[in-house]
C-alpha cells in the first residue's frame, strides 16, 4: 500500500470539501474492494476520505411505501433489519448472501453501488426495485445510475446519501455463485411493483441490465413458467474460465424462473 | 493410562496453542536488527533479460541491499537441485537444466525471481523494487504440456532439446502387446489430470541470520523436512558446511508437499544474511504463493485396458505427458515415474502393464509432489478406465473389480510394475463400503432423483498407494539422492518425564499427540509427561521429514525402536535394583518386575537411578536414560481402500451436489482414530476439490496465471463438501512394529476418481461420454448441451 492522507470527516459537506482539496482523492466506505486494491498497489490515491464517521449516511427507515437505506448501511445491517425483512424480504435475503460474514460487516450499500462491480448483488436490487439514489446533489433513477463496468452516473465529488427502495408487491433474488469468488456469476432480481414488473440481471454482463421480454411475460403471468423459455441473447455477455456467455445466458433464464416462483 | 494410549481418540495436545493463537510460526519471528526481503518477479512467461538497472533502488530510502542474478552468479551460488535422477528408456539420466535462484539472463515463468531487495521495512523493499528497471525481451511461451513436444514449440532450455526432460517407461511392452492382440474387449480413455495449486493456510516464509562471530547461519523456514533443506543448501547450493547451518522449521501451517522443496527464496535469504550481516525475513503474500509454490498434477494421459470376455484384465497400457513446469523442483522427476507408474496395477491382478511417461518443460511454475504425488494420478487413470470398462461391458462396476482383485491370500504379491504388496484385503473393504453406501439401494435413489428432474450417479474408487517412504536401498536403486529412514531419540529427564525427538515434522498432522500416545503405551508414561520435539537441526537427530504418509510408519517405528532400547537398558538397571538377573525382568505398564513375583520397581525409579547412579551397575551399564534409533523400512506400506461417491446433478444448471461420500480405508492399525479421521476428511476435501472445483489455469498465449487468487482459484469450502461416512478395514502392516500404513494422502488419492465416476454414471443416460476435471457446473452443463445437440443430430 502506498502512503496517502487519511481524512475522517463528520459531515457530507466536509467529505466533499476534503475530496475537492485532494489532488487525487477517493472516498472509502466499507473498503471491501478499495482496500485490497490498495494493498496490491493497484491504485495510488493521494487522499482517502473515510465516510464511516458521517451520521447522515447511516440508518434504515420506512418512509411511506419505500424503504430508505443510508449509503453507509452495512450488508449485515440490511440483512438483519426487521423493517427490510418485513417490507422487502428479497432485499434482506440478497444482503445476507453478499460475500462472507467479514465482508457483510464492513461492506456498505453505497460503496457497492458506487463501485458498480459487474458481479455485485446490489445493482440487481436497485434496478429490479426501481430504486432512487439520493446524492448530495440530486436524485438519480435506478435506470440512469449504472453506466457500465465500474462506471456510474456519479460525478466527481458526488456522494451517495441514501437509496430509496419502493416496497414491491412481491420480489425475489436468485443468485448463481461464481464457484471461486462467490460473487454473482448470474443474479436475477424479479419484482412486481405498483409501476409494473422488473427483471434485473447482474453478473452476466458488464453491468446490470433488464430483460424486457421477461418483464412483459411476467406482467401477464407472474410465474416461473412464463419465463422458462425466454432466452436472453449472448451478445455482450461476460465469458471467462468460469462460464461462457452461453452458460450465463442460460442461467439468466433458470434464475429468473426460480426467482419468479420464489417471489413473495 | 489406557485412555491415552494407542487406539484412543485423544484430543490433540497442540490444538490449545494453535486455536488460541499461541503457535510460533516463521513470520512471528522478530530478530534484533531484522530486515525484510522482497522479491521482484517476472511478469512474463518467457523473456530474455537484456538489462537490469538497480541503481535507483539501491539508493531508495531504507534499502540495505539489492541483488540480481549477476550477483549470485558472481558469488557462485549453486543451482537449485532436483534430488532424484530418473533414467530414461535408454538409461540416460533426465535432462537437468540449471535453476538459478535469481534469473541470470532469462525468465521462464510468471513469478520467476528476478531481483531481491532487502530493506528496513517490507514497504521500503517494495517501494525500492518498483525502481528497478528490467529490460525484458519477450519470447514465445509454451504452457500446455500436450503441446510442449510439438515441433515449433517455444524452447525453454538448451540442455533439454524439444522441452523433453525424459522419456521413461516401465513394464513389459511385448507382453502388453501380445495380451491386447487376444483381448475380447479394449477400453480406451483420454484424461487430463488438472493442475492444482497447493494453498497451505500458512504461506511460505523464511528468516535467515548469520553470526559473524561463529560463522553460524540459522534459517527458519516453513519446511516439512528441515534436515533435507540443510543438506541440500549445504552440499549442493550454498556450500555452507552442515555444522555451520542450523535449520529450524517451527510451527508450520500446512504443507501438502509444497513445503518439502528447497526454493529460491530461503536459499537467497540464507546467502544474503551473511552478505548484509543482518537477519532477513520474508513471508510470501498469497499472490506470490500462487505463482511461486510448486504446483501439483498436470498430466495428459491416454490409456487402454484389454480384457477377456468376462472382464478379466489382461493388460494395461498408459501413455502420459507430465508437466514439470519451467524448472525441476526438488523431487519433480520422481512424481510422474516411481510414484505413478509403479502404482498402475492398483488392486488388480492385471498381468501385463506398460507405462510410458514423457516429462516436459513449460513456461509455468514448477510442478512437484502435492498430497498423494503421483498416486492420485495413477488411481485416477486406473479407476476411471475400470469403470468405463464396466459401463462398456455392462458388468456391474463392483463385480468387475471383484473379478480382478488380488486375493487376500496372495501376499506378498509381486506386481508387473516393480512393487511387491505386503498385505491387503480389497474384497473386504469393498464389501464394507458397498454396505455403508447402500449400493444395492442406489437404483431406487436414482429413480427418485429422476422423478425430480435430477440426474444421479454413483462412482467407486478402489485405490492403493505406496507409502511409508521408503526402503533406502530400493529408492536408491531408482535414483533417489537420499535415504528414506527416520530417526528418533527418547530422552528421559531425571524426574521421569520424556522428551521425544523425531526427524519427522508435524505441520498439521498431530504428531505431538500421536507420537506421545505411542510412547505412553510403549513405556507406560502418562501422556502429559511426554513432549514431542521436532523441526530443529540443532536439537533433533538427522531425519528425513514428513511426506508420503511416512511419519508414523517410519518415524513412529524409529520411536518404538528407541523405546525398546530404553526398556532393554532399564531391565539391566532394574535387575540390579531388584537383585535379580536381567533375563528374569519383565516390563509392563511402566513397571519392571521379577517374573512371577511381586517384586517391582517403576520406570521412574529406574530412570532416577540412571541419573543418580549411587547404587548402580556402572561396570555393566552407562548412566543416563537417553536412546537413539534409526529405522529403515523393509518395504513400502500399502494403504488401500474403497471410496464411493454418490452425486446428484441439476441438469438445468450443471450443479453437482454430493449426496453421500463413503470411505473405507485400510491403514493397518490406528493410533489415534480421531486424528486419522481428520486426515481422511482433509484428503477427501482436497480430492473433491480437484474433481469439482480446483484448477490452475494459465492463459495459453500470454502465460499469465488466470487463477492467481481466490477470486478465480476455487478452494473447496465447507459447504461444498458433504459429511463423510468413514469406516476401516484393518489389515496390519506385517513389516513394521506398529502394523501401521499411513493415512495422510488416501483421501486425495481416492476421491477424484470416485467423484468423476459418479459424474460419468449420472451423465451417461443423457449421452455424455467424457468430461474432464474439474467438473464444474459450467463444464457439466456444456457437456449436457453438447450431448443433446449430438443426440438431436443423430
Amino acid at each position: 500500500m502506498y502512503d496517502f492522507q487519511y481524512h475522517r470527516p463528520k459531515s457530507v459537506a466536509d467529505a466533499v470539501a476534503a475530496l475537492k482539496k485532494a489532488a487525487d482523492g477517493k472516498l472509502i466506505a466499507g473498503g471491501q474492494t478499495l482496500l485490497p486494491t490498495l494493498k496490491m498497489r493497484l491504485a495510488q490515491p493521494t487522499d482517502l476520505v473515510d465516510l464511516s464517521g458521517v451520521p447522515e449516511l447511516r440508518g434504515i427507515k420506512v418512509e411511506g411505501n419505500a424503504v430508505v437505506i443510508g449509503a453507509m448501511a452495512k450488508h449485515a445491517e440490511v440483512s438483519a433489519s426487521a423493517e427490510v425483512q418485513k417490507a422487502i424480504p428479497a432485499l434482506a435475503m440478497l444482503a445476507s448472501e453478499i460475500g462472507d460474514a467479514q465482508v457483510r460487516n464492513m461492506g456498505t450499500l453505497g460503496g457497492s453501488i458506487a463501485n458498480s462491480d459487474p458481479a455485485a448483488d446490489y445493482p440487481a436490487a436497485i434496478v429490479g426495485l426501481n430504486a432512487t439514489i439520493k446524492t448530495n446533489e440530486r436524485t438519480i433513477a435506478a435506470d440512469d445510475f449504472f453506466k457500465g463496468i465500474f462506471t456510474t452516473a456519479l460525478k466527481e465529488g458526488e456522494v451517495i446519501i441514501s437509496v430509496s427502495f419502493p416496497v414491491p408487491e412481491k420480489a425475489a433474488y436468485m443468485k448463481f455463485d461464481n464457484p471461486a469468488s462467490r460473487f454473482a456469476m448470474v443474479g436475477v432480481f424479479v419484482a412486481k411493483l405498483a409501476g409494473g414488473v422488473r427483471v434485473a440481471v447482474t453478473g452476466a454482463g458488464p453491468s446490470v441490465f433488464r430483460v424486457k421480454a421477461m418483464e412483459e411475460a411476467l406482467a401477464k403471468d407472474f410465474s416461473g413458467k412464463a419465463v422458462e423459455n425466454i432466452k436472453v441473447p449472448t451478445t455482450g455477455l461476460n465469458s471467462d474460465i468460469h462460464g461462457s456467455a452461453e452458460y450465463r445466458a442460460h442461467l439468466v433464464t433458470v434464475m429468473a424462473k426460480r426467482a419468479a416462483d420464489a417471489a413473495k | 493410562m489406557s485412555e491415552q494410549g494407542i487406539g484412543k481418540r485423544v484430543v490433540r495436545k497442540e490444538d490449545q496453542r494453535f486455536l488460541t493463537g499461541k503457535g510460533h510460526y516463521t513470520d512471528d519471528l522478530q530478530r534484533i536488527r531484522q530486515t525484510h526481503a522482497y522479491f521482484l518477479r517476472s511478469p512474463h512467461a518467457h523473456a530474455k533479460i537484456a538489462r537490469i538497472d538497480t541503481k535507483a533502488a539501491q539508493s531508495a530510502p531504507g534499502v540495505v541491499a539489492v541483488f540480481t542474478g549477476a550477483d549470485t552468479a558472481a558469488a557462485k551460488v549453486g543451482s537449485l537441485i532436483c534430488g532424484w535422477v530418473v533414467k530414461d528408456k535408454h538409461g540416460e539420466p533426465h535432462k537437468a537444466p540449471p535453476h538459478p535462484a535469481l534469473a541470470v539472463d532469462t525468465v521462464r515463468h510468471v513469478g520467476d525471481t528476478v531481483a531481491m531487495v532487502i530493506a528496513e521495512t517490507e514497504a521500503q523493499a517494495k517501494d525500492a523494487a518498483e525502481k528497478i528497471v528490467v529490460d525484458y525481451q519477450e519470447l514465445p511461451a509454451v504452457i500446455n504440456p500436450a503441446k510442449a513436444l510439438d515441433k515449433g514449440a517455444a524452447q525453454l532450455h538448451a540442455e533439454a532439446p524439444g522441452n523433453l526432460c525424459y522419456d521413461w517407461e516401465l513394464g513389459d511392452r511385448a507382453a502388453v502387446d501380445a495380451a491386447f492382440a487376444k483381448a475380447a474387449h479394449v477400453t480406451k480413455i483420454d484424461l487430463v489430470n488438472n493442475r492444482l495449486i497447493p494453498n497451505a493456510m500458512e504461506p511460505r516464509a523464511a528468516a535467515a541470520e548469520y553470526d559473524a562471530g561463529s560463522g553460524q547461519y540459522t534459517l527458519w523456514t516453513t519446511s516439512q523436512n528441515p534436515h533435507v533443506t540443510r543438506l541440500v543448501l549445504s552440499a549442493f547450493v550454498l556450500g555452507i558446511p552442515e555444522h555451520k547451518l542450523r535449520v529450524i522449521a517451527p510451527d508450520v501451517g500446512g504443507g501438502f508437499g509444497s513445503k518439502i522443496f528447497i526454493y529460491a527464496e530461503e536459499t537467497l535469504l540464507t546467502w544474503a544474511s551473511a552478505k548484509v550481516n543482518r537477519p532477513i525475513k520474508w513471508t510470501a503474500e498469497r499472490n506470490e504463493s500462487f505463482v511461486s509454490d510448486a504446483h501439483g498434477r498436470d498430466h495428459v494421459t491416454h490409456a487402454e485396458l484389454a480384457m477377456d470376455k468376462d472382464g478379466k484384465f489382461l493388460a494395461l497400457k498408459v501413455d502420459t505427458i507430465a508437466n514439470m513446469g519451467a524448472y525441476l523442483s526438488t523431487f519433480a522427476t520422481a512424481v510422474p515415474t516411481y510414484l505413478y507408474g509403479t502404482l498402475l496395477a492398483g488392486q488388480y491382478t492385471t498381468p501385463a502393464i506398460h507405462v510410458n511417461v514423457r516429462s516436459v518443460f513449460t513456461n509455468t511454475a514448477p510442478v512437484d509432489a502435492y498430497r498423494g504425488a503421483g498416486r492420485p494420478e495413477a488411481t485416477f487413470v486406473l479407476e476411471r478406465i475400470v469403470e468405463q470398462a464396466a459401463r462398456e461391458m455392462k458388468i456391474d462396476k463392483a463385480e468387475l473389480r471383484r473379478r480382478n482383485f488380488i486375493a487376500t491370500d496372495a501376499y506378498p504379491y509381486q506386481t508387473p510394475v516393480a512393487l511387491a504388496y505386503d498385505s491387503g484385503n480389497y474384497a473386504g473393504a469393498l464389501k464394507k463400503a458397498l454396505e455403508m453406501a447402500d449400493y444395492d439401494g442406489f437404483e431406487k435413489r436414482r429413480a427418485d432423483s429422476k422423478a425430480k428432474g435430477k440426474l444421479r450417479g454413483i462412482g467407486l474408487s478402489a485405490y492403493i498407494e505406496a507409502c511409508g517412504l521408503a526402503p533406502s536401498a530400493v529408492v536408491g536403486s531408482l535414483g533417489a539422492g537420499v535415504g528414506q529412514w527416520e530417526s528418533a531419540q527418547v530422552r528421559f529427564n531425571p524426574t521421569g518425564n520424556v522428551q521425544v525427538y523425531t526427524g519427522s515434522h508435524s505441520h498439521g498432522q498431530g504428531h505431538e499427540t500421536t507420537f506421545a500416545q505411542l510412547v505412553s503405551t510403549q513405556l507406560g508414561v502418562p501422556l502429559d509427561q511426554v513432549e514431542v520435539i521436532h523441526g530443529d537441526t540443532a536439537s533433533v537427530p538427522f531425519g528425513m521429514g514428513t511426506y508420503g504418509s511416512r511419519s508414523l510408519a517410519v518415524g513412529g517405528s524409529a520411536i518404538v525402536k528407541a523405546c525398546d532400547k530404553i526398556i532393554a537398558k532399564g531391565k539391566k538397571i532394574a535387575a540390579h535394583m531388584l537383585e535379580a538377573s536381567a533375563a528374569d525382568i519383565e516390563f509392563k505398564n511402566g513397571v519392571f518386575s521379577i517374573a512371577g513375583t511381586d517384586k517391582q520397581v517403576p520406570l521412574g525409579g529406574v530412570v532416577f537411578s540412571a541419573y543418580v547412579p549411587h547404587n548402580y551397575p556402572l561396570n555393566e551399564v552407562e548412566p543416563g536414560m537417553d536412546e537413539n534409533a534409526f529405522y529403515d523400512p523393509a518395504n513400502f506400506t500399502y494403504p488401500a481402500g474403497v471410496h464411493i461417491c454418490e452425486i446428484e446433478i441439476d441438469p438445468d444448471t450443471g450443479v453437482s451436489t454430493i449426496a453421500k461420500f463413503t470411505a473405507v480405508d485400510d491403514f493397518g492399525n490406528l493410533v489415534n482414530p480421531m486424528i486419522v479421521e481428520g486426515q481422511v476428511h482433509g484428503g477427501i476435501g482436497q480430492g473433491i476439490g480437484q474433481a469439482l472445483l480446483e484448477h490452475g489455469v494459465y492463459d495459453e498465449k500470454s502465460g499469465q496465471l488466470l487463477t492467481g487468487s481466490y477470486m478465480d482459484y476455487t478452494m473447496p469450502r465447507a459447504d461444498d463438501l458433504p459429511s463423510f461416512d468413514v469406516g476401516y478395514q484393518v489389515t496390519p502392516c506385517p513389516h513394521n512394529p506398529l502394523g501401521v500404513k499411513g493415512c495422510g494422502e488416501a483421501g486425495a488419492i481416492a476421491a477424484p476418481a470416485a467423484v468423476m465416476n459418479a459424474i460419468h454414471d449420472a451423465l451417461a443416460p443423457v449421452g455424455v461420454k467424457s468430461i474432464d476435471m474439474p467438473a464444474t457446473s459450467s463444464r457439466v452443463w456444456q457437456a449436457i448441451q453438447r450431448a443433446n445437440t449430438k443426440m438431436a443430430a443423430e
